[in-house]
């Protein structure tokens, strides 16, 4: 498996402050793989935490960085991609833009305020279910203890 | 019975006075529009005080051309005054179309950066000095500074804009040809930018160059290169903004052997002018290794700064986020 | 209690003012307060930009003087990569930016400050303006200074890209260099604007000059004040724009101080008040000790009075004739008053168009070898040019990247701001009398201003901010963290 774009996460159940704090997490799924692992995860009645709202897309290249700036403009607590395994990708190159786009979103979103843990990029295959429990519980968490970005635009 | 001439109003709020000179560069031209239009105000030449509008009718300026970000009350006093007193209102410039640069102060706010400019900007004489107000009592009796704000806003955040003349400045070329417009009175549809409506690619002389398949292999910053001037730019390596800002300045920048950087803002369907400037980017890179890619683009040293140059307060986000009241 | 007039807003300047001016209850004037309302934050918003885009950037500062920040900025970032510029680059450099100092001054002379003289300073206030200027000297001349204008700064365009903003430095160069065949016509252009220099010359001549109304106003005590002077000096102590030291005179004219700008904060330190957003600029070694004016106050003067002042003369002949002359005219060194701004001006516009015309005549300028690549790591630059306004400071940190960390700039009208704000509050004083205002009076106030030829977008670069009656308590980022009131 791929290297992860993201760091991984640390955070621990204990260390989540806010516990009346429900985190709204936006997910951009690529069709192919991390949907489609979400779907195996939904069949296989695998629990995970509820706070995510998926949105497929047929490629993580599909994903403009504007709908990202859009979802956590519009209440996000974080945004989630999900995306093929380098060297899979359904449309050959598709992820590599969005790794490449992935970079230098999240360092720009920084410089507006937006902390790097509040944005992430994986790579999770079609069977990979139990990878993408681990990763939605964990950003959960993660984002629990962040608290809530309650964005105020201009 | 003679028609009087229609009246003309140029005011700027947060602004550098280029637009000021922009028209100034109509050159002989200017005669031209003195003799059709009366400038009833027009601060940086004419001697036309505030008070002179306060006493104009409502809606008895034909057009006012206001340039300039709004950052403080005063400015959104002026704004405000000057929509009331005109029939129509004209975002001149790229500081009120989208912000311009002194939106780039949307990254701060007041507090923060007050700090620096009283406090600890190394020549400031004493760490404690007095600090502006918004209200003085002097001996004499009590002055007033406007109140300056936490965030920058574009011209349309503040009042209603019937159309826009991109750039940093526009071009004599595209302010000429607003003004004959107007005379005319052959405008396009309101909300409508008075510019180009495709990239700044399609009028770049260096445009023939540009491969059909654009990929590059590293990002070059202006220190590391000397750019042949007869391939295109983002072939080098240099990242141009062309490809996502709106024509009509006829590449100047690229004539004097610098990439674009984007102050006629964006293009039509791609409102948010960094977010599509940075996807185009990274699109461009053509690097798969992980490792290599983060290299390459760190090598984009500055996104914020390069992709939303002047367009900050009009973007999606508009500015950092602020704990507090804005 | 007195009644209070405002001025709103300044006008014929670069930037934005009130002046306040409060009336005791015979009608005289009690103060009259020169209120810089604007502000916008460049230092802070400086920080986490790349080095290399700091002349596009400031430029923003100012639409009229942009190649004033473009040069410091440029020359700023030269130091900030130890870099030594080419030989041509300084030359290009050089010959841009007194073209821009020619076509600059003739604006201010023409367009700004000059209507005044030319309309007369009671004239409507319909007529004090260009507009007013050219009825008054006739179409042909107006035409003449517009297609002047147009022709020096479309040369701006052609080496620097774009004439508002050019997008000409670069660390250890420029970014475009001159062909020969473009020196050429660039030499027969600066023929013209020699001739156009001369010609303003006599026009100031024959328009104020001549006119003893005029020249009495010049030399009144309500537009004098003796301060110190300083400027940007070669090696001769010639005023150049481009490049050299700063000297300082004390108010009897003697040499107070002459440094290179990297020693800048050792000698101005700035004083700010609550009732305007500019800072004042002060010599540290003198102190500040109010708005007075004398060798015991430290505020100095900069632009040209204040530069012939500081100067032992001008380095192209004609200019240095014309020195001379201004000088045995009004009576020897120093020259304090205010309104010899003007004609200082016309010495320099003399100046600058013979300094184009040397350059663009060296064939050397038609050269190739316009960059020397940076090889240093960034770390930290000052960079310095007398804008027409005055002398202009940039000072940035970087970290190893060449990303920016800090900015500190001083910039020309801002270190003219305690004279002019005296310059304001003495006019005022003289004009009105016994509550008698009329426009022609207001507008002889705004004249004490107005000769300094202030850039006010320049001088408030900056955003301070209120001070409100509350602790406001910030985490590491500058966001609020607690707020406390009383």
């Amino acid at each position: 498996m791929a290297q992860a774009v993201s760091p991984p996460i640390q955070t621990t159940e204990a260390e989540a402050e806010r516990p009346a704090f429900e985190p709204k997490i936006v997910a951009f799924f690529c069709n192919w793989c991390t949907y489609a692992a979400s779907d195996l995860a939904g069949i296989s009645r695998m629990k995970y935490a509820p706070n995510v709202k998926i949105v497929r897309v047929m490629c993580s290249g599909r994903i403009d960085p504007s709908f990202v700036i859009e979802a956590f403009r519009s209440g996000a607590d974080g945004v989630m991609i999900g995306g093929c395994n380098p060297g899979d990708c359904h449309y050959k190159e598709g992820n590599y833009k969005t790794m490449r786009r992935y970079m230098l979103l999240s360092r720009m979103l920084q410089d507006f305020g937006i902390e790097k843990e509040r944005f992430r990029l994986e790579w999770i295959c079609a069977s990979c279910a139990r990878e993408l429990q681990e990763t939605v519980d964990k950003m959960t968490t993660e984002l629990k203890r962040l608290g809530p970005l309650d964005w105020k635009g201009v | 019975m003679s028609l009087a001439k229609p009246k003309v109003a140029f005011y700027w709020c947060a602004s550098c006075g280029g637009c000021e000179e922009a028209v100034v560069d109509l050159a002989e031209k200017i005669l031209d529009v003195v003799a059709a239009v009366d400038i009833v105000f027009w601060p940086v030449a004419l001697d036309f005080k505030r008070s002179d509008v306060e006493a104009m009718p409502d809606k008895s300026i034909a057009v006012s051309f206001i340039n300039g970000a709004i950052r403080t009350s005063e400015q959104d006093e002026m704004a405000k005054l000057l929509r009331r007193k005109s029939q129509m209102v004209i975002a001149f410039g790229a500081c009120a179309h989208q912000g311009g640069i002194p939106g780039l102060a949307n990254l701060w706010n007041r507090q923060a950066i007050f700090d620096w400019y009283y406090r600890k900007g190394p020549s400031v004489a004493t760490k404690d000095g007095p600090i502006p107000l918004t209200k003085i009592k002097v001996p004499e009796g009590e002055l007033e500074l406007p109140e300056i704000w936490d965030t920058v806003k574009c011209l349309d955040q503040v009042v209603d804009v019937e159309y826009y003349l991109p750039g940093c400045p526009p071009t004599p070329k595209i302010l000429a040809n607003a003004v004959q417009a107007i005379l005319a009175g052959k405008l396009p549809a309101k909300g409508t930018v008075l510019a180009g409506t495709k990239a700044l690619c399609g009028e770049c002389k260096l445009n023939s160059t540009k491969p059909e398949k654009l990929l590059i292999k590293d990002i070059k910053r202006m220190t590391e290169i000397v750019l042949d001037p007869e391939k295109c730019y983002l072939a080098q390596g240099v990242i141009c903004m062309g490809p996502v800002t709106r024509g009509g300045c006829e590449a100047l920048c690229i004539e004097g052997r610098m990439p674009c950087s984007g102050c006629f803002g964006s293009l039509d369907k791609t409102p948010d002018y960094g977010a599509k400037a940075l996807s185009y980017v990274a699109s461009i890179v053509d690097v798969m290794d992980q490792e290599e890619a983060r290299k390459i683009m760190e090598k984009v040293a500055d996104p914020t700064g390069i992709f939303y140059r002047y367009s900050m307060p009009a973007s999606k986000l508009g500015r950092k986020r602020q704990k507090g009241a804005s | 209690m007195g009644k209070q007039i405002v001025i709103d807003p300044i006008t014929r300047l670069e930037g934005h003012g009130r002046i306040t001016i409060f009336l005791d209850d015979k009608g005289d004037v009690k103060r009259a307060y020169f209120q810089i309302p604007e502000l916008r934050g460049f230092e802070n918003f400086l920080i986490g930009r790349r080095a290399e885009d700091t002349p596009q950037i400031t430029s923003r500062i100012c639409g009229v003087c942009p190649t004033a920040h473009h040069m410091a900025a440029t020359k700023a970032i030269d130091d900030l990569y130890k870099v030594e510029p080419t030989e041509t680059a300084k030359k290009l450099r050089e010959m841009l930016y007194s073209i821009f100092m020619l076509e600059d001054h003739s604006l201010h002379l023409f367009f700004l400050g000059g209507p005044d003289f030319v309309v007369g300073p009671n004239a409507s206030k319909a007529d004090r303006n260009i507009l007013g200027v050219i009825q008054k000297v006739g179409l042909d001349i107006g035409k003449r200074v517009i297609q002047t204008r147009k022709e020096l700064r479309g040369l701006i365009q052609e080496l620097g890209g774009r004439v508002i903003h050019p997008v000409f430095g670069l660390p250890g160069g420029v970014a475009k260099p001159l062909t020969e065949d473009a020196r050429k016509r660039f030499e027969a252009v600066a023929k013209n604007g020699l001739e156009f220099a001369l010609f303003c010359e006599s026009l100031f001549e024959n328009v104020v000059l001549k006119n003893k109304a005029y020249v009495d106003m010049i030399v009144s005590d309500a537009y004098t004040h003796k301060t110190y002077y300083a400027g940007l000096m070669d090696s001769n102590n010639k005023v150049n724009f481009y490049d050299g030291h700063i000297r300082v005179v004390d108010p009897a004219g003697k040499e107070f101080a002459r440094f290179h700008v990297r020693d800048y904060l050792n000698h101005i330190a700035e004083h700010s008040e609550p009732w305007t957003y500019v800072k004042f600029p002060f010599l540290m070694k003198v102190g500040w000790n109010g708005f007075v004016d004398g060798p015991g106050s430290g505020i100095y003067s900069v632009a040209p009075l204040a530069r012939l002042n500081a100067s032992d003369g001008m380095a192209t002949p004609r200019a240095n004739e014309l020195y001379r002359k201004f000088y045995e005219t009004l009576g020897g060194k120093p020259v304090h008053h205010t309104l010899a701004n003007h004609w200082a001006r016309v010495v320099e516009i003399v100046y600058a168009a013979e300094r184009f015309f040397e350059l663009a005549s060296d064939t050397s300028i038609a050269s190739n070898d316009i960059r020397n690549m940076p090889t240093e790591k960034p770390n930290e630059g000052i960079g310095v040019v007398e804008a027409p306004r005055g002398t202009l400071i940039h000072h940035y940190r970087s970290d190893e990247k060449g990303i920016v960390t800090s900015a500190n700039l001083i910039v020309a009208t801002a270190h003219n701001s305690a004279r002019m704000a005296m310059s304001v509050d003495k006019a005022a004083r003289s004009a009105i009398k016994g509550g008698v205002v009329n426009d022609g009076i207001l507008n002889q106030i705004e004249m004490a201003f107005r000769a300094y030829d202030p850039c006010h977008a320049c001088a408030t670069h900056s955003m301070p901010g209120s001070m409100p009656l509350k602790v406001q308590i910030l985490d590491a980022d500058g966001e609020l963290f607690k707020e406390l009131t009383r």
